[in-house]
């Protein structure tokens, strides 16, 4: 588009107080901007005056020289066909001055401020020029049906919902009937008040709904071999259950081992599939994906003082809830939920509060079905949590159904029965109990965690990433954000993604159907999902220059670059997120944002002036991760926390788009040091991105060298992880950072 | 944002601005819906705005929360009014008439969050968000996150000479006195309930003497403490007396699993105890911490924090209900319980005592005056217009909630299908 350029510069909340707007309208004057001032622009007159220069003179970018870009955001929106940049003078600036000392007086940290001020200006007025309205991406063509994998609840209830909702769902299912787990149950939970009652099984009336549903299409004994494409636009290999195809999703085959393939040192695990980006021809379109796979029963032979395996009527409670589907269960059962014996007190793996609930569920069979049964739950943690609480009490009102802590040591053959052996219970004993029947309370295991499920044909393999940290479970990191993951469009539930009682399910796979419809939708309108929502950028690649490096496809956290046979991107953009990673990664600096590049960061750090003769004026660039650091220093700044006057920050998506050329940027101009501050990672990681602090802190040990080769000091550059609660340190760790610098003295290059 | 348009035809309104409201509100509007945010504090975040970290990640609410904040400011679909209940719903599925209620803010639009108000303002008040555990100026930011970024005044708490300071102060000519409360009316299609939860009031449970010392405190006040924003700068001092505790004790199910109180288990206050004794053991590595239990419920992935805290030599776990709470002389109190494995009484004196209370709905008591179904504890059932999500629908934690949140953005959306 055409820029007319309007800069405004807001004098209220203290601005006009602490700066002079002079020497501000000076600074936008350099750009060729004649900036306007106003005592409260976000007020509705100062809003009336640039709205009268949009309409009376066209101006269709506005400079906002104010407060923070992360408030008034919708004050100064002046409507999608204009662009709006923003000049943190009053967080920034105005309301984090530096203290007055001995040392630094009044008039000193008066005209730091003015200096930090100026240099906002300026770098708003280049991000003005270097900013394009975003035209959103359109797929040629979109599809917005929607594939269920799994038959069971969760499928199930995702089915319905997303055809109640209007959307076309197909449900696939690896057995010969839909039903899953559910089918084999002879009682469900309670999922009502009084909570106290076991209820008659509702699997037939949930697959009743979806067979009748003419917006389902059901395929069982159907299994996913690959799923190619992106969001809106997947394209979908369907197999019969058990089967090999050339079109099963290959092995992810990194650079090293293509390296191995090619020199014969290795054999290529994906002979005989088709490459991962060629397209079936019979592949089904799909716009997004719920995972409902569910789990299969641990295997719990390794307690081998239970005896299962080894001892008759040592059964699990899979094998347990099969006999009482199919008749009648003994009389005297003992249920064991920890297996630790001495060592801990933990349930057994991946049962979460389920197996507790089973294991009540179960006690009642044995009641049930003898009027003299007698059923022993021994547990370290009773896990019945919320409402479930209510039958667990109900239990224990069951005069046949006897409950205590215990540490059980044994199981053994006894007289044709069992015998249990177990100490530290209630009774305040060591006790030894005689059964027909001991139940081990086993665990859930997904079906991610052995094999990758998902079977995606993408650049960085089949599966799931990093599940590892999730015990194999598909499930998400972020406890606000639970059904985000590293695959755009893919939405897990149910068993998959945690052990979860039938209530849970239903609302997991619920919310989960939901987020499909909502990728889907995100994607007819070309904009982001999560967390970018709505963002109508996307990656441009200039592919002319690109050399094939493979940088940004292994980098991307959400595997949205595929790549051709030479290794050159392949984009996929309704699977991206738009932090911008592979723009960091990119050695040629070919990707971009049309609002977010690698010049237009580039030129606002070069706007900064550097004063090359000044030794107490050393200058500091500051990356800030605009979704915690920053709203950590707004957060400061509004507690009138002083900023170290001589940084200059720059909020990015990501640190993870950090592209390193920017530090030369900042050097090269005479800059003394840069600061990164991102997200925690790790395994507790922070990051709405997954990977991109950790990330930028690995390419700043690489840039550490190249900066030991010009000659500089490589402590001259820096990360720091911060959270965003962290607004009383953060004015600490760059403080630190800043003495640190001035120790090796200014930028030998100053000046030149 | 506070926008005074009408409903548009087939509009969502969710009731509640907590995470569970948030999340409701912007997964429906994310696929396109209108939807009215209407929620009774003058800020949006709930519960978890007051947390210090969440569990087992420990990481900090706000991080979340500014997610959403930005989901919100790009999103014009929704459309938020603070301070803000609904007093009835007439009409059914697909056709609600709702008629809600907003308190005068006394800080109309103009508000630029300056701070030139409380500046001005003499007059203090109890600080709600930080249990009354400090005091804030009567025209206040609610929080350092607030969403809306704007002022309050507590109008009734400001002597005349205040009030005028105040105005003088505001350049922005953002305070109004003269505010009054407002009534309005709003079409909807499907009603989402996220009202959320008050932990169970300590003072009920008789035996626990919550009045009787300044060192028993609720796990939510340990929260405040905890936190950076809290009462005393994320410093954990004893109440009244500023006293750096060197031993604690934590009572689980104070009020939960108890059927004089709640009979439900309360879901988080397990967790809530680990997460706690991290912060407590971050600022003070001696520190003897001692838990009451009837089971810890850390199924599934918390089983390995609780694993990591279970390792700490100066914490002890007694399986037992606390039966008693002493006040001592020296500030202290002295905790006493069965332990339910050796039949032993065991009692521990301690600087400060924790109440892991429990989850009490916010529409008990509400519900039925606004026709909604319970479950007989304040929980609220759905039907086919309306449903319930978060802590309105159950006791659960902040993945469970944020589950059954766009469960509840779902439902109101096929709810308004069928409407149309």
């Amino acid at each position: 588009m055409d820029k007319k350029y309007g800069a405004y510069i807001c004098t209220g909340c203290g601005i006009g107080e602490a700066l002079d707007i002079e020497g501000l309208t000076g600074a936008a004057s350099e750009n060729g901007m004649a900036p306007k001032s106003h005592e409260a622009l976000c007020s509705a007159a100062g809003r009336e005056m640039i709205q009268a220069d949009i309409d009376n003179d066209g101006v269709n970018t506005v400079v906002v020289c104010a407060c923070s870009p992360r408030v008034m955001k919708n004050e100064f929106n002046f409507g999608d066909d204009k662009i709006t940049i923003r000049a943190n003078l009053r967080e920034g600036v105005a309301w984090s001055l530096e203290t007055v000392t001995e040392a630094r007086g009044e008039d000193v940290v008066k005209e730091y401020a003015q200096e930090k001020a100026q240099d906002y200006v300026r770098m708003a007025c280049v991000q003005a020029k270097k900013t394009e309205l975003p035209v959103p991406f359109q797929l040629e063509t979109l599809n917005k049906k929607i594939l269920v994998m799994g038959g069971g609840i969760a499928g199930l209830t995702a089915a319905k919902a997303a055809a109640d909702a209007g959307s076309e769902v197909t449900i696939i299912e690896a057995a010969d009937k839909l039903g899953g787990k559910a089918l084999g149950w002879r009682k469900q939970f309670p999922t009502k008040a009084p909570w106290t009652n076991l209820e008659e099984p509702t699997i037939a009336e949930m697959i009743a709904a979806v067979e009748a549903d003419a917006n389902i299409t059901v395929k069982t004994s159907t299994e996913v071999a690959r799923i190619g494409g992106a969001p809106g636009a997947y394209k979908v290999t369907l197999k019969p259950t058990g089967t090999k195809t050339e079109w099963d999703a290959p092995a992810k085959v990194g650079v090293d081992e293509q390296d191995a393939i090619s020199k014969g040192k290795m054999e290529d695990p994906n002979t005989g599939l088709q490459k991962y980006t060629a397209v079936d021809p019979a592949a089904e379109d799909f716009g997004a994906v719920v995972l409902a796979t569910g789990w299969n029963p641990a295997d719990v032979s390794e307690y081998e003082h239970l005896g299962y395996g080894k001892l008759d009527n040592v059964v699990t409670n899979a094998q347990f809830e099969k006999l009482a589907k199919e008749g009648k269960v003994p009389a005297n059962v003992a249920f064991i939920q920890s297996p630790g014996a001495e060592e801990n007190d933990n349930d057994f793996p991946y049962c979460n509060s389920v197996t507790s609930m089973v294991a009540l569920k179960q006690a009642c069979y044995v009641r049930e079905d003898n009027a003299e049964g007698k059923a022993y739950i021994l547990y370290q943690h009773m896990r019945t949590p919320g409402n479930m609480e209510m039958f667990y009490k109900g239990a224990q009102n069951n005069d046949g159904i006897f409950l205590t802590k215990a540490t059980v040591t044994g199981v053994e053959a006894e007289g044709g029965g069992l015998a249990v052996h177990m100490k530290d219970t209630l009774l305040n004993e060591d006790i030894t109990l005689n059964v027909d029947m001991v139940v081990l309370a086993a665990g859930m295991i997904p079906t991610t965690k052995n094999k990758p499920t998902i079977n995606l044909a993408y650049r960085q393999g089949p599966a799931f990433l990093d599940l590892d940290i999730f015990d194999g479970y598909a499930d998400s990191h972020f406890i606000c954000f639970p059904y985000e993951t590293r695959r755009t469009g893919v939405y897990a539930c149910g068993g998959v993604r945690k052990a979860m009682n039938m209530e849970e399910t239903i609302d997991d796979a619920t919310g989960a159907a939901l987020k499909a419809i909502q990728c889907v939708e995100s994607a007819d309108r070309g904009v982001a999902v999560h967390p970018r929502s709505g963002d109508g950028s996307y990656p441009e690649f200039f592919f002319q220059r690109c050399t094939q490096c493979k940088r940004c496809t292994e980098e991307c956290p959400f595997g949205a670059l595929d790549d051709d046979e030479k290794g050159t991107p392949l984009p996929n953009p309704t699977r991206c997120r738009r932090c911008g990673t592979c723009m960091g990664a990119c050695p040629e600096r070919i990707i971009g944002f049309k609002n977010y590049n690698v010049d237009m960061i580039g030129s606002m750090v070069k706007a900064i002036e550097v004063p090359d003769d000044d030794e107490d004026k050393l200058r500091f660039m500051v990356f800030a991760c605009e979704n915690d650091a920053y709203p950590a220093l707004d957060m400061a700044a509004m507690r009138k926390l002083p900023q170290n006057a001589l940084i200059r920050v720059i909020p990015v998506r990501c640190l993870g788009s950090m592209n390193m050329v920017w530090i030369k940027d900042a050097l090269s101009s005479g800059m003394d040091g840069v600061l990164l501050l991102g997200c925690k990672f790790g395994d507790d990681y922070q990051c709405h991105f997954v990977k991109g602090s950790e990330i930028a802190d690995k390419r700043m040990a690489n840039i550490g060298e190249t900066l030991g080769s010009l000659g500089l000091e490589p402590e001259r550059c820096a990360a720091r992880q911060v959270a965003i609660n962290e607004y009383d340190k953060i004015g600490d760790i760059i403080n630190e950072f800043v003495e640190e610098v001035i120790e090796l003295g200014p930028n030998p290059f100053k000046g030149f | 944002m506070t926008d005074e348009r009408s409903a548009p035809a087939g509009a969502v309104l969710v009731v509640g601005g907590g995470i569970s409201g948030l999340t409701a509100a912007l997964e429906a509007a994310e696929v396109g819906k209108d939807v009215f945010l209407i929620e009774k504090n003058p800020y949006l975040g709930g519960r978890v705005a007051q947390l210090n970290q969440y569990f087992p990640k420990l990481c900090p609410p706000s991080c979340g929360l500014e997610i959403n904040f930005q989901r919100i400011r790009n999103n014009r679909r929704v459309r938020v009014h603070t301070m803000t209940e609904v007093k009835s719903v007439s009409g059914g599925p697909g056709n609600y008439q709702v008629t809600l209620e907003s308190k005068p803010r006394f800080v109309n639009n103009n508000c630029t969050a300056c701070g030139a108000c409380a500046d001005a303002c003499t007059d203090e008040i109890d600080n709600a968000f930080n249990f009354g555990m400090n005091k804030s100026k009567a025209a206040y930011k609610p929080h350092d996150m607030a969403f809306p970024m704007k002022y309050v005044i507590a109008k009734d708490a400001c002597g005349d000479a205040s009030k005028q300071a105040i105005k003088d102060a505001c350049k922005y000519d953002a305070v109004d006195f003269d505010m009054q409360a407002k009534e309005f009316t709003l079409d909807v299609s499907a009603i989402v309930w996220a009202t959320g939860w008050t932990p169970y009031d300590a003072t009920k449970l008789e035996n626990l003497k919550v009045n009787s010392s300044a060192a028993i405190i609720s796990n939510m006040q340990m929260e405040r403490l905890a936190s950076p924003n809290g009462p005393t700068g994320g410093k954990i001092l004893r109440p009244g007396d500023n006293k750096e505790p060197e031993s604690f004790a934590f009572v689980q199910c104070a009020g939960s699993r108890d059927e004089n109180h709640l009979e439900y288990c309360s879901y988080i206050c397990c967790m809530a105890t680990m997460k706690q004794i991290t912060y407590i053991r971050s600022q003070y590595p001696d520190a003897k911490i001692t838990v009451f239990y009837i089971d810890l419920r850390t199924p599934g992935k918390y089983e390995k924090f609780r694993e990591k805290v279970m390792a700490d030599a100066n914490v002890t776990f007694v399986k037992g209900k606390v039966a008693d709470i002493i006040a001592e002389a020296d500030g202290g109190v002295t905790l006493v319980a069965e332990n339910a494995v050796t039949g032993d009484k065991v009692s521990a004196k301690v600087d400060l005592a924790v109440l892991a209370t429990g989850m009490e709905p916010n529409a008990k008591g509400q519900a039925a005056a606004l026709g909604l179904a319970t479950d007989g504890n304040g929980f609220i059932l759905g039907d086919e217009g309306m449903s319930s999500c978060g802590c309105a629908k159950k006791a659960a934690d902040v993945v469970t909630c944020t589950q059954s949140s766009t469960a509840s953005a779902m439902k109101a959306i096929q709810a308004s299908r069928r409407s149309v």
